[in-house]
C-alpha cells in the first residue's frame, strides 16, 4: 500500500498534463501495468477470501477455543476440537531460532563480501550463497533429519545436561529423543534463510555512499571503524528488513520441517528448543493427503489463514522498514 | 554445474545398473518356486487386450507403487494400453470414483456407509465391488543395540504402543522372550505424524488382537498417546533407526539397514514376517459378504486369528470397480488391467514389500474380474 501511494502522485501528473497527446502505446502499456498490479492484489484478496470462506464452517463447529487450545482432533467432523496455540508457538519459535543463528552469520557474510573480499572472489562467492536458495527444501529436510540430526543430537543432549536448568534448554517433550527437535529444525531453517538475508544485506551495504566511506578513511578510520561508522548505520534498516523477509520465509517453510520435526503424542510445547511439534505449514502438509471431508479440511485451512495473516504482517513490517529507509 | 553434469549422468547409469542387477537377481530367484507353500499362485494369464486407453484411476497412496507396477506389466501384456493412476488418498479416490471422474478407485478400506449407495448410482444401479489386489504386511520394527530377535504378542504390542510398558526389560517382555537379554533402555515409540491407512490398520489390529489392552480406539491418526510422530513411513523408519531402544510400525519394505521386524505370537508360537506366513493368514481370510464377488475382507477376523504359522498383521488395499454399468470399451480395459494385476503383476510387486495374492484369493479375484460387464 505504501508503495502505491508513493508512486502514483509522481507518475500521474505528467500523463494528465499532456492529455491531448496520449499515444496508443502509452495507454496500452499503462493499462497492462495497472492490470498486472491489480491482478496481484486481487489474487491475494481472493486467496484470503478462499481461506476465510473455507475456514468458517470448521471454526463454527470447533468445540474448543481456536486461539488458545492446544488440542488438534479433526477426524470426526461432528466433533471437531482444534486450536492453534501450539502450532503458532512452534512456528514462531523455530523461526526465531533460525533467525538468531542466521542473522549474525548473514551479517558477517554480507560484510565480508562487500568490505573485505577482493572483487574477483566476492562475485563467485555471492553466487554460491545465492545457490543455496536454489536447493529444494525437501533436500534440506532430508539432510537435516538424516545427516545433521545424528550429529546435533549429542550436542543437544550435552546442552540439555549442562544448561537444562534454563527453561529454553530444558527437557523436551520428545525426550529422550534429540533428533527431531525445534533446535535441529532451527539450524536447518537458518541455512535456508541465509541466502535471503545475505543477498539483500549485501545489496544494501554495497550502496553505502562512497563519500561517506572515503570521508571516514580520510579521517584515519580503520576498516572496522569504516564499517561501524558508515556501512552499518547506512545499511541497518535494510539489514533488519532483510531479516524480516527471511523470517517470512522461515514461517512459511513447509516440507523441510514436516520431515524433520517429531510430533510428541503426549505433552505440549513448553518453551524448550528440544521440544518437537508441528508448525502451521508442516501440519497442513502432513495431512493434506487425507482431507476427506470439507469440515475437517476447514480446520487446517483455518490454521493456514492464521499463518497467512502472520506472514503478511511480517512481510508488511519488513517492507515498511525498508521503505522508510529508502524514502528518508 | 558444468562439472556436475557428467558426474550426474554417471550416477544415473550406475544406479540404473544396480537397479537392473537387483531386478534380474530377484526375478531369477522368484521364478524358481522356493517352497511348496500354499501361495504358489498363477503368474500368467490369457488377457483379452483392448478397450479404453488410457484407463484412469485415483486414490490410495499406499498402493501407488503397486499400481505403477501393475501399469507397467499391463503395458507389457497389452502394448499400447496405459493406465493413469493418481495417488491422492483413499478419500479422494472414493469421491472421484463415485463422481464418475475415474474408471476405478483405489482405497485402503472398502466402501462403507453412504459411499456404497453413491457407488451404486455411479454404476448405473449396479453394486460396486471392492477387489483386494494389493496386500502388504505391516512390520513392527525395532532397534535395540544387542538384540537381534524379539517376539511380541498383540497384547504386549498394544501395551508398548499405549505407554503401559515403558522399558525393554519389562517382565511382560522378558516372559515372552526367553533367552533374550533385554536391556533396561527406555522404549521410544514412533508413530506416523500424518494421517495414514497404515496407522488405521495397525490400531485395528491392536484393538482386535490385543485382548482388551488397546482401548484408545482406531482411526487414521495414531491415538496411543505415547512417543513421537514422524512424517511418513520413511520418517518413522529413519527415526527408529537413529535411536537405541526405538520401535515403530511401518510397511515391511521400510525394514532395512539396522531395523529388525519383530515376530508376532498370536497364541500359537512366534511367527516371522515372511511372504509365506502372510499368505497363510490370507488363506484363512473371510469376507464381509461371503459368497459374492464383493471381496471386502473382514480384517478384524484375520487380526484376531491364531492360525499357527500365520502372520496376521497386514493391510489390504482395494480397487473399486463397477460390477456392471461400464460401457463396453471401458469394461474390456478394466478387465484386462485387473487380470494382469492379479496374475503376472503380483510377483513383481513382491519385490516392493507387498505379498503376492495366494491362490485361493487370486481365484476369487479373477472370478470377480471375469464377472465384470
Amino acid at each position: 500500500m505504501g508503495v502505491r501511494r508513493r508512486l502514483y502522485p509522481s507518475r500521474r501528473p505528467p500523463i494528465s498534463a499532456n492529455k491531448t497527446k496520449v499515444r496508443a502505446g502509452d495507454r496500452i502499456f499503462q493499462n497492462l501495468t495497472t492490470g498486472a498490479g491489480v491482478l496481484v492484489v486481487a489474487l491475494i484478496g481472493l486467496i484470503g477470501i478462499f481461506l476465510v470462506v473455507q475456514a468458517i464452517p470448521a471454526l463454527k463447529a470447533d468445540g474448543v477455543n481456536f486461539l488458545t487450545s492446544r488440542t488438534w482432533v479433526t477426524n470426526d467432523p461432528t466433533n471437531l476440537r482444534f486450536g492453534i496455540l501450539d502450532l503458532a508457538l512452534v512456528t514462531i519459535y523455530t523461526s526465531l531460532v533460525a533467525l538468531i543463528i542466521a542473522m549474525p552469520i548473514s551479517l558477517g557474510i554480507a560484510l565480508f563480501l562487500t568490505q573485505y573480499a577482493p572483487r574477483q572472489l566476492a562475485r563467485p562467492f555471492a553466487y554460491v550463497v545465492d545457490l543455496l536458495a536454489a536447493v529444494p527444501s525437501i533436500i534440506f529436510g532430508l539432510w537435516g533429519i538424516l545427516v545433521l540430526a545424528p550429529v546435533l543430537s549429542p550436542v543437544a543432549q550435552w546442552i540439555n545436561d549442562v544448561l537444562g536448568f534454563i527453561p529454553i534448554f530444558g527437557k523436551g517433550n520428545i525426550f529422550p529423543n534429540f533428533a527431531g527437535t525445534i533446535f535441529t529444525a532451527g539450524v536447518v531453517l537458518a541455512v535456508m534463510v541465509l541466502p535471503i538475508i545475505t543477498s539483500l544485506s549485501r545489496e544494501v551495504f554495497e550502496r553505502t555512499p562512497t563519500p561517506h566511506v572515503e570521508g571516514a578513511l580520510a579521517l584515519g578510520a580503520t576498516r572496522w571503524e569504516v564499517i561501524r561508522t558508515t556501512v552499518l548505520p547506512f545499511g541497518k534498516a535494510g539489514y533488519i528488513g532483510a531479516s524480516m523477509l527471511g523470517l517470512g520465509r522461515a514461517l512459511g517453510e513447509t516440507i523441510a520441517l514436516a520431515v524433520i520435526l517429531f510430533i510428541p503424542q503426549a505433552g505440549h510445547f513448553d518453551w524448550s528448543v528440544f521440544d518437537g511439534g508441528a508448525t502451521f505449514a508442516s501440519k497442513i502438509a502432513s495431512n493434506a493427503a487425507e482431507f476427506n471431508n470439507p469440515t475437517s479440511a476447514g480446520a487446517y485451512i483455518a490454521a493456514g489463514l492464521v499463518l497467512f495473516v502472520l506472514t503478511f504482517a511480517v512481510n508488511f513490517a519488513a517492507r515498511a522498514i525498508i521503505g522508510e529507509r529508502q524514502s528518508a | 554445474m558444468k562439472i556436475m553434469r557428467p558426474m550426474g549422468a554417471v550416477g544415473i547409469v550406475a544406479s540404473a545398473a544396480l537397479v537392473l542387477a537387483a531386478c534380474s537377481q530377484e526375478s531369477s530367484s522368484g521364478n524358481t518356486p522356493t517352497s511348496g507353500a500354499a501361495s504358489a499362485a498363477t503368474a500368467t494369464a490369457s488377457v483379452a487386450c483392448g478397450g479404453k486407453t488410457p484407463l484412469s484411476g485415483e486414490g490410495s497412496t499406499a498402493q501407488k507403487t503397486a499400481v505403477d507396477i501393475f501399469s507397467q506389466e499391463y503395458a507389457k501384456a497389452c502394448p499400447g494400453q496405459t493406465v493413469n493412476y493418481n495417488a491422492t488418498g483413499s478419500g479422494a479416490g472414493v469421491k472421484q470414483f463415485n463422481a464418475k471422474q475415474v474408471d476405478f478407485g483405489g482405497s485402503d478400506s472398502p466402501l462403507s456407509g453412504a459411499d456404497v449407495d453413491a457407488a451404486k448410482t455411479r454404476c448405473g444401479g449396479n453394486p460396486a465391488w471392492n477387489l483386494p489386489l494389493v496386500v502388504g504386511p505391516i512390520s513392527i520394527a525395532y532397534k535395540i543395540n544387542g538384540v537381534t530377535s524379539l517376539t511380541l504378542t498383540p497384547e504386549v504390542a498394544a501395551k508398548i504402543f499405549n505407554g503401559q510398558i515403558k522399558t525393554w526389560n519389562d517382565p511382560a517382555l522378558v516372559a515372552i522372550n526367553p533367552g533374550v537379554s533385554l536391556p533396561s533402555t527406555p522404549i521410544q515409540v514412533f508413530s506416523r505424524s500424518d494421517e495414514s491407512g497404515t496407522t488405521d490398520n495397525f490400531q485395528h489390529y491392536l484393538a482386535a488382537a490385543g485382548k482388551g489392552a488397546w482401548t484408545q480406539g482406531t482411526g487414521k491418526a495414531f491415538k496411543g498417546g505415547v512417543g513421537n510422530g514422524a512424517q511418513g513411513s520413511n520418517g518413522v523408519a529413519s527415526a527408529v533407526r537413529a535411536a537405541d531402544g526405538a520401535i515403530g510400525y511401518m510397511e515391511s519394505s521400510y525394514v532395512t539397514n539396522g531395523l529388525t521386524a519383530a515376530k508376532l505370537d498370536s497364541g500359537s508360537g512366534a511367527v516371522e514376517l515372511t511372504p509365506q506366513n502372510v499368505a497363510k493368514a490370507l488363506d484363512a481370510a473371510s469376507f464381509k459378504a461371503p459368497g459374492t464377488n464383493d471381496l471386502a475382507m473382514d480384517l478384524d477376523k484375520i487380526y484376531a486369528s491364531n492360525t499357527p504359522g500365520a502372520y496376521p498383521l497386514l493391510l489390504t488395499t482395494y480397487e473399486l470397480v463397477c460390477s456392471k454399468g461400464y460401457d463396453a470399451d471401458t469394461a474390456k480395459a478394466v478387465k484386462a488391467f485387473l487380470t494382469v494385476s492379479a496374475t503376472t503383476a503380483q510377483q513383481p510387486i513382491a519385490n516392493k514389500g507387498f505379498v503376492p495374492l495366494p491362490q485361493s484369493l487370486q481365484d476369487k479375484v479373477l472370478t470377480a474380474v471375469n464377472a465384470i460387464s
